[in-house]
């Protein structure tokens, strides 16, 4: 294990910034989102929790696919797809680093999404371990280690030094780019860390929410549930929960006519939207409580039984923290997921 | 730079058919004069016109045709209207195929075949129907059901008319809803007219058109003995992608774009009532 | 605060048992002490969970939109700064008034959670309040913090009294206030053009568009949203250009102008804390000072500054030329 003094981490940042690019949590106007390292930006690694998770960095909110030329009847397609310059993805924690494998399964699955794949392999991911989480926090639940994340490069904070472990090639890589910095020690300091925040998660509220009657084979008997009905019925509709979700991935195409012609860019669409299953013709879900539905069926049941059981939340609590009227998954599961949670 | 599915390619409209008051017919190659891509009946593809929106239509012609493809679309949006006003020497956008197609070359095989279809349904049955008449040896009796609000809303006239009814062994009816001058043959709805035919409840039946239509023929056919998992319907949603990714087009566990959008009956039936 | 609550749980149970109403709106208790939601109980048993404390912040009176349309009666509790909603929303015939039936609750501000927890303050298990201070029970032991550095941003300033009730409950007197709600936007109009472009554009650069702003708005009422209409030309779902996210915000402070109350909850609810209250604060400002002082939701009927007009109104030079301040 490596390690490198809290104060020399500035140092660090400028190392990886000079041959790669670095997203980190950093504070903007009062909040802490993943934004590009540069000098004087007020870096905050040890924010528990950003505002919007790190998808944002291989699936961004808005991204230009294409662009549309005309000339008479003739038309042309420009694509806008470019090399990915290689960049490190630095601070991130367990769960929304099992959130990247959620992802990974919608996007790299066949037939491969391009333009999340190119961003996806020209990143090195640094994660780092949970000391401190919060009474929102519930990855225990699914199955995620928050004092052990994976990652390219695991880390661990305390108060003077942050502890480095690389577990991948593209760990080692850059392990040896800023070789310079860091000094040999730390297997004690970080053991003893693992211990302690273990001994604080087993205490935290939801750490074990149990998710055993969330089964491809009681889809419909979930769907079915009355209790959807008051569950969403203070829900507003707003984007908030989707928004900040690591795991929620769905998007819109649409095109915007510009000068120069007409680019077809996506961005984050989200299933609490009423014009989200819009037709010309018609709407498969026209009430709140179907799309408030469908957002936590596909998290606990859609998505685990098209991908091996894997639940499509990691526990992160953003929702828990952001809903303006204070719904989440955590009082669904609750709710829906029988006598073991009461 | 890997191959991208979401970015299309240019497709020319080189014949405009009109078929009915709200619906025409496109028929589309790529700008080398040549076919886009290879598909199977019942898929579809993502056509579209820059500045404007991308739809899903399902690919009315028959993948035997090697020269192009064709698309009957009916104006009922934003898109769609556009796509209406265009002329032949337009250039539009496709992807695709998308898609599960019908089980033609596994469970249809060898089996008398009964296609229902009301309005626009026809579209994606055309596409099957040529299919088998391509390869008619491989399949039995053919009996195709098709009904529209008026003898002027029946797509595809012409082909019907004039080719689909002299097909050995491939019977032909066709209903509208009310009485028309000039229309001397069967009035009423879809679902009756299929309960009074009498069909031979051993036939492997393939239903499309409004959800309505396709509830009461399914429990017309489930009377004359039908089993349910020998009937087929595709179905159609809001979708963006295409391939499973974007989102929104999900029935229960299931992609219609990737999983659809043909369904089998008892596959439908293990699914929510959300469509 | 504890009082209060069962005075209206009694309250709602009479009004349940006895038929008057077929449902009472309130808010519902949460996992922890501070989450509760808005909530329909239309039971006895249902009022089991119901709660009413220092976190019960959301504005009830934008649900009535659709349950006043129910059959039956409707009671519900209003705070002070949402009986304004309450009356604008009447007014503009989005509530069935005759629907409803209003029980104006006490509030003394409501807290923030994030504000308690920014304080270091975790794993919170209750509240208590005595005038200015606040003893914060949680797992790792008790913190008393100072009550005015941990309310809602919307009633740091309030200084509002119920404009509309059928009854009341109100078991405690509030404390005078003097205080200045324009405060934050003198500073805003004290800065320089570019000082204040680059505030607004830090702060609106946080803009996720996931439109919670908008969706919790009483104000925003429409049945269909301008920027969700596919045929208006600027609906989208996100923003394009750093021009997009201002356009965004204000356009819809321009809609609001005039009818919005300053209930707050744009800025209650925004995920990333852009004060957008300060958007409408400064229409409201810039209204009293041009057509004298107006405020919305204080009737539930009559003409407003900007839906009527007299021969000595304000012309749009006299806000280009900065006589509105």
């Amino acid at each position: 294990m490596l390690k490198i003094a809290k104060n020399k981490l500035n140092d660090l940042y400028a190392k990886i910034n000079e041959t790669m690019g670095l997203f980190i949590p950093i504070k903007k106007a009062g909040e802490v989102n993943y934004h590009v390292w540069g000098e004087g930006k007020e870096v905050s690694i040890e924010t528990l929790k950003t505002v919007k998770s790190p998808k944002n960095m291989f699936f961004p909110q808005t991204e230009n696919m294409m662009k549309f030329k005309t000339e008479g009847k003739n038309l042309e397609i420009i694509d806008l797809r470019d090399e990915k310059r290689p960049f490190v993805l630095f601070g991130v924690r367990a769960c929304d680093y099992k959130a990247i494998e959620v992802l990974d399964k919608v996007f790299l699955a066949d037939p491969v999404d391009s333009f999340y794949q190119s961003r996806r392999a020209a990143t090195t991911i640094v994660t780092l371990a949970c000391s401190r989480p919060e009474e929102g926090c519930f990855c225990k639940a699914f199955g995620i280690d928050a004092t052990a994340p994976q990652g390219d490069v695991t880390t661990w904070l305390d108060e003077e030094y942050l502890y480095w472990q690389a577990n991948t090639e593209k760990g080692e890589t850059l392990t040896k780019l800023v070789q310079e910095l860091l000094e040999e020690g730390g297997e004690t300091e970080v053991a003893a860390q693992k211990e302690a925040t273990a001994v604080i998660i087993d205490k935290l509220p939801f750490s074990n929410l149990n998710l055993d009657k969330f089964k491809p084979e009681n889809l419909n008997e979930l769907f079915d549930s009355p209790k959807w009905e008051e569950m969403s019925e203070a829900c507003l509709g707003c984007g908030t929960c989707t928004f900040v979700c690591p795991t929620c991935q769905c998007f819109d195409i649409r095109d915007f006519k510009t000068n120069e012609g007409v680019v077809r860019y996506r961005c984050w669409d989200s299933c609490m939207y009423s014009d989200f299953t819009l037709m010309a013709h018609g709407n498969s879900r026209t009430t709140q409580m179907q799309r408030f539905r469908q957002r936590f069926m596909h998290k606990l049941v859609y998505y685990p039984s098209q991908n091996d059981g894997l639940y499509s939340c990691v526990g992160c609590g953003r929702c828990v923290n952001k809903c303006p009227q204070h719904l989440n998954i955590v009082k669904v599961v609750k709710e829906l997921g029988g006598k073991e949670n009461d | 730079m890997i191959e991208e599915t979401l970015i299309p390619k240019i497709g020319v409209v080189t014949d405009i058919r009109r078929d009915t008051p709200d619906v025409k017919t496109f028929r589309v190659v790529g700008t080398d004069g040549k076919k886009l891509f290879q598909h199977m009946p019942g898929q579809c593809a993502m056509v579209s016109i820059p500045g404007v929106g991308e739809c899903m239509f399902s690919i009315t012609s028959s993948p035997t045709n090697e020269e192009y493809m064709e698309f009957s679309i009916k104006k009922c949006g934003c898109v769609t209207e556009v796509i209406h006003a265009l002329e032949v020497g337009a250039q539009i956008t496709v992807r695709g195929p998308y898609g599960k197609n019908f089980p033609v070359e596994e469970d249809f095989k060898g089996k008398d075949l009964l296609f229902i279809a009301g309005g626009i349904g026809l579209a994606p049955l055309r596409s099957v129907i040529n299919y088998v008449r391509h390869y008619r040896q491989n399949y039995g009796k053919v009996v195709i059901v098709y009904g529209a609000r008026s003898k002027d809303d029946l797509v595809d006239i012409d082909e019907i008319q004039n080719e689909w009814v002299n097909e050995p062994n491939m019977e032909v009816y066709l209903t509208i809803d009310r009485p028309q001058e000039g229309w001397d043959g069967h009035v009423g709805f879809v679902p009756a007219y299929v309960k009074e035919l009498g069909l031979d409840p051993n036939m492997t039946a393939v239903l499309c058109g409004p959800p309505i239509m396709i509830k009461f023929t399914l429990a017309g056919l489930l009377e004359l003995g039908f089993d349910k998992s020998r009937v087929y319907t595709t179905l159609e949603l809001r979708m963006k992608c295409g391939v499973g990714k974007c989102g929104r087009c999900n029935v229960g566990d299931k992609f219609v774009c990737k999983d659809g959008p043909v369904f089998r009956m008892t596959e439908l039936d293990e699914l929510p009532d959300e469509y | 605060m504890k009082d209060v609550e069962m005075k209206m749980k009694e309250r709602a149970k009479q009004l349940l048992e006895s038929g008057e109403v077929a449902r009472v709106v309130g808010w519902k208790k949460g996992d922890f002490c501070y989450d509760p939601s808005p909530a329909t109980f239309e039971t006895v048993e249902e009022l089991d969970n119901f709660v009413y404390d220092y976190f019960c912040g959301a504005n009830l009176s934008k649900y009535l939109i659709q349950i006043s349309k129910k059959e039956g009666k409707t009671a519900v509790f209003l705070k002070p700064c949402d009986t304004y909603s309450f009356n604008q929303l009447v007014k503009e015939h989005r509530i069935n008034r005759e629907n409803v039936y209003v029980i104006a609750v006490e509030c003394m501000a409501k807290f923030d959670i994030e504000k308690i927890k920014e304080k270091g303050v975790s794993q919170i298990t209750g509240v208590e309040v005595k005038d200015k201070d606040v003893k914060v029970s949680s797992l790792y032991g008790e913190t008393t913090l100072y009550k005015p550095e941990i309310l809602l941003t919307k009633c740091e300033t309030c200084q509002k009294t119920h404009q509309v009730k059928d009854e009341e409950i109100i078991l405690h007197e509030r404390p005078e206030r003097d205080v200045d709600r324009f405060a934050e936007v003198k500073k805003l109009e004290a800065m320089t053009e570019d000082e204040r472009f680059a505030f607004w554009k830090e702060q609106l650069s946080k803009c996720i568009r996931c439109n919670a702003c908008r969706n919790v708005c009483p104000a925003c009422s429409c049945v269909k949203c301008v920027f969700d209409n596919p045929a208006s030309g600027v609906a989208a779902k996100a923003n394009d250009s750093e021009f997009e996210e201002k356009l965004f915000h204000v356009i819809r402070a321009f809609h609001v102008a005039g009818r919005c109350t300053d209930c707050g909850e744009c800025s209650r609810v925004c995920p990333q804390h852009i004060p957008l209250h300060l958007l409408n604060r400064k229409f409201i400002k810039d209204i009293d000072g041009l057509y004298g002082e107006f405020q919305a939701g204080e009737e539930a009927e009559g003409k407003t500054p900007l839906t009527s007009y007299t021969e000595g109104d304000a012309e749009p030079n006299d806000v280009l030329n900065g006589e509105a301040k």
